[in-house]
């Protein structure tokens, strides 16, 4: 009876296991990115391309936001099913420092520039890390209702911080990173010195003081949908979010909403290989890497959300958004117009004391 | 017919209890509109005053309903446009019913007569707690159902809305989720895997539960406990078990896999259900088949089968329902190319706060309606035609 059972057993995955590898072998590769419409300027400016040159399935997977996670787990079960991955720059550095992340070789496996300058010059300062291939640049920055903050838009982030001026609920994202930066400059800190205050005890308690003076006016937020729902509800004045969130609520949706660069944190997000993968699965990947960080495809990109390309060979190109036709330049958190004031968000500061200021954080929030 | 004569109640009694009941709603709209402590006050005096005033008018019980109802739609009209009016005639309509009903003492009428005041107060707050266990239950899914036909991209009652505007209305999400790539893959997979489950789960759990029913299988409770398992341990815990042993065997990611871990999840439904009805079989009707020359196998289908059938089918529509609304363990089991439904909706609330999941959700609630509907009819007219009416 039991000789039976385990007999079945073994039938059963013998029989199942062929079909796994089955899949595994087909001509398709898994993709995971975040969703939403970012997704969906990724499927049109790089998959529908690439599938239609090569003839290779793409998968969309809308797991980035567990990435790091999910990785670590297929890591350690030995099953990695992911082909690339589109991670922030911090994510993708932690994953290459875990060795979950292939490196990769800018000169031999990224596409070179069309006048022939070298991929690693064209992308420059934005390769951080040497797993890590940057797609875009995007800002976490600030919208208002314009409706409710009368004859005086804010102009300056410490609007955020202004109860008299702008009453009403904020929108912040529930992490450290950004909020204590805006906290300190709009106590007064120079911008150049906000990392070497935030270094000390004091200097993050000055910051999580000035937090403290609109904790009871603020919603926090883990996904960047949150902020334009709350916006286009009223429910808040104001709130911190992806600049192309606040775009396609502003431009696609038209919302009462406006844009308040002063202050947006620069950051990028990219793709990493996997570590891990099988010989021919890493072939694909790299060949599609090869062709979606390319010039030409970097510029369509931004045909469809409003993320500045990472290559400063596709800026020029950057044309008209597709359906609306208007013009994406001005939209773009890279635009000198939007520029003008930058909080350079610094990953070497906050790969070294993340831990210690999100514990502190999350202190601070249960208060 | 009236149980017990009744008889007009004084302006006092039916003002304290109108005001009483007042305070209670004013309380729920109140803490929406963000004092509850006004709500109270506003309620109270409000039904208070009704109460008050009516209950020496009894007489002119009609025109003077139609009156308040009129008056609160009025009012509603005035104060906030339509929507407010529509609110307003409800409640008019409501105050004015209820003032009568208490003035009248018609609440009596029906009840025995030698309850006392407390009994019949019982009876009521009863009911109030009832029907307010079924509003709290229900309201969520209601309110999503408008939202759907949201003419805007998020989950927002717009003005237009709110002033019954059909311009502030659409079909747009429906024709999203009816177009869509991802989210029509996403269907097609729910479709694909929650059958086959659901008939591994029923061939399994019914075949157990048969076993287990005979009392001679050793460590039977050791088994049952076992088989129901899925059902107690969380099932976080279950769905990372399940990813590192199938990630092992090479069953992570694929259609079967998923396939089977549903099934585990669903097997103790159809356990319980079986066996519950199984303890109302009777034995001797399985000797009796096997006395007339039927084998086992004979003796399940035509004699055992048709009479447990009512509890395999409620088990099935279980392990349905389990694996058509499973997002943790799918998470985990599945890859990319196995996203369900509720995968889809789960990573459209985190990234995208779009109300095609709202329209999703809606034809789900109207399509597990009518399979609910569906089984519970054909249920009935099996055990009609039986003769097997429920006792």
């Amino acid at each position: 009876m039991k000789l039976k059972t385990l007999t079945a057993l073994a039938a059963t995955t013998a029989l199942v296991a062929p079909m796994a590898m089955a899949a595994d072998m087909a001509d398709e590769m898994t993709i995971v990115s975040w969703g939403g419409a970012y997704s969906a300027s990724q499927k049109n400016a790089y998959h529908d391309p690439y599938s239609a040159n090569t003839g290779v399935k793409i998968i969309n997977d809308e797991s980035s936001a567990e990435a790091v996670a999910k990785l670590r787990a297929m890591n350690e079960a030995g099953n990695v099913t992911w082909d690339v991955v589109d991670v922030v720059a911090a994510d993708a550095m932690r994953l290459c420092d875990e060795g979950l992340a292939m490196e990769i070789d800018p000169d031999t496996q990224l596409a070179a520039a069309p006048d022939g300058t070298s991929a690693a010059d064209d992308f420059g300062d934005l390769l951080v890390s040497e797993c890590f291939i940057p797609q875009i640049v995007y800002s976490t920055t600030f919208g208002y209702r314009t409706d409710m903050v009368g004859d005086t838009p804010p102009e300056s982030v410490c609007a955020i911080f202004d109860l008299d001026a702008y009453p009403g609920k904020r929108s912040l994202q529930k992490r450290p990173i950004d909020n204590v930066e805006w906290a300190l400059y709009c106590d007064g800190v120079a911008k150049e010195d906000i990392y070497d205050t935030l270094s000390t005890p004091e200097g993050v308690d000055q910051a999580l003081a000035k937090l403290d003076t609109i904790k009871d006016n603020v919603v926090w937020w883990t996904a960047g949908a949150e902020t334009p729902q709350l916006l286009a509800d009223g429910e808040v004045v104001m709130g911190s979010t992806y600049n192309g969130r606040l775009f396609s609520a502003i431009a696609e949706q038209n919302q009462p909403i406006g844009m308040l660069w002063d202050m947006q944190s620069f950051d990028l997000d990219g793709w990493i290989i996997p570590a891990g993968l099988s010989e021919e699965r890493k072939a694909r990947a790299l060949d599609y890497i090869m062709f979606a960080t390319d010039t030409q495809r970097l510029a369509d990109q931004a045909k469809y959300i409003s993320y500045g390309p990472a290559r400063k060979s596709s800026a020029p190109l950057v044309g008209k958004h597709a359906e609306l036709g208007i013009d994406m330049a001005p939209h773009m958190p890279t635009d000198p117009a939007n520029a003008g004031n930058v909080h350079i968000y610094d990953y070497e500061w906050w790969a070294d004391n993340r831990d210690d200021l999100d514990a502190k954080f999350q202190a601070w929030l249960a208060k | 017919m009236a149980l017990t004569p009744v008889e007009n109640q004084t302006p006092a009694f039916t003002g304290a209890v109108a005001a009483a009941s007042g305070a209670f709603f004013g309380l729920f709209v109140g803490t929406a509109q963000g004092s509850g402590f006004l709500g109270i006050l506003i309620g109270a005096v409000l039904l208070g005053a009704l109460g008050f005033v009516l209950a020496g008018m009894t007489d002119k019980e009609k025109p003077l309903r139609w009156a308040i109802f009129a008056g609160f739609t009025a009012a509603g009209l005035l104060m906030g446009g339509l929507a407010a009016g529509v609110v307003g005639a409800l409640f008019g309509w409501f105050a004015g019913w209820f003032v009568f009903w208490l003035a009248t003492s018609r609440y009596r009428a029906h009840l025995a007569p030698y309850l006392t005041p407390g009994q019949v107060l019982w009876h009521y707050t009863f009911r109030v707690i009832c029907g307010s266990i079924f509003v709290f239950l229900i309201t969520p899914i209601l309110v999503v159902m408008p939202l759907s036909f949201n003419a805007q991209d998020f989950f927002t009652f717009t003005p237009e809305m709110l002033r019954f505007d059909p311009a502030g209305y659409s079909l747009k999400h429906y024709q999203d989720f009816f177009t869509s790539e991802s989210w029509q893959d996403a269907l097609w997979n729910s479709v694909r895997i929650a059958p086959m489950a659901t008939v591994l789960s029923v061939g399994f759990g019914t075949l157990a539960a048969i076993g287990l029913s005979q009392p001679h299988v050793p460590f039977r409770r050791a088994i049952m406990a076992i088989l129901i398992s899925p059902m107690i341990v969380p099932l976080i815990i279950s769905a990372a078990g399940m990813y590192f042993f199938y990630s092992r065997i090479g069953l992570q990611g694929t259609y079967m896999g998923v396939v089977l871990a549903h099934a585990a999840l669903g097997i103790p439904f159809v356990i319980i259900t079986v066996t519950a009805t199984l303890v109302g079989f009777d034995r001797s009707l399985t000797r009796a088949a096997a006395n007339m020359g039927a084998g086992p196998v004979t003796t399940f289908f035509r004699v055992q089968m048709p009479l447990i059938l009512p509890g395999v089918i409620s088990g099935g529509l279980f392990a349905f329902i389990t694996s058509f609304d499973e997002v943790v363990v799918v998470l985990f089991v599945g890859s990319a190319g196995q996203k369900t439904l509720p995968w889809q909706m789960f990573t459209g609330l985190r990234e995208q706060i779009s109300p095609t999941i709202l329209a999703v959700a809606t034809i789900l609630v109207v399509i597990s309606i009518g399979l609910l509907a569906t089984v519970e009819m054909l249920r009935r007219h099996s055990e009609r035609m039986r003769g097997m009416s429920p006792t």
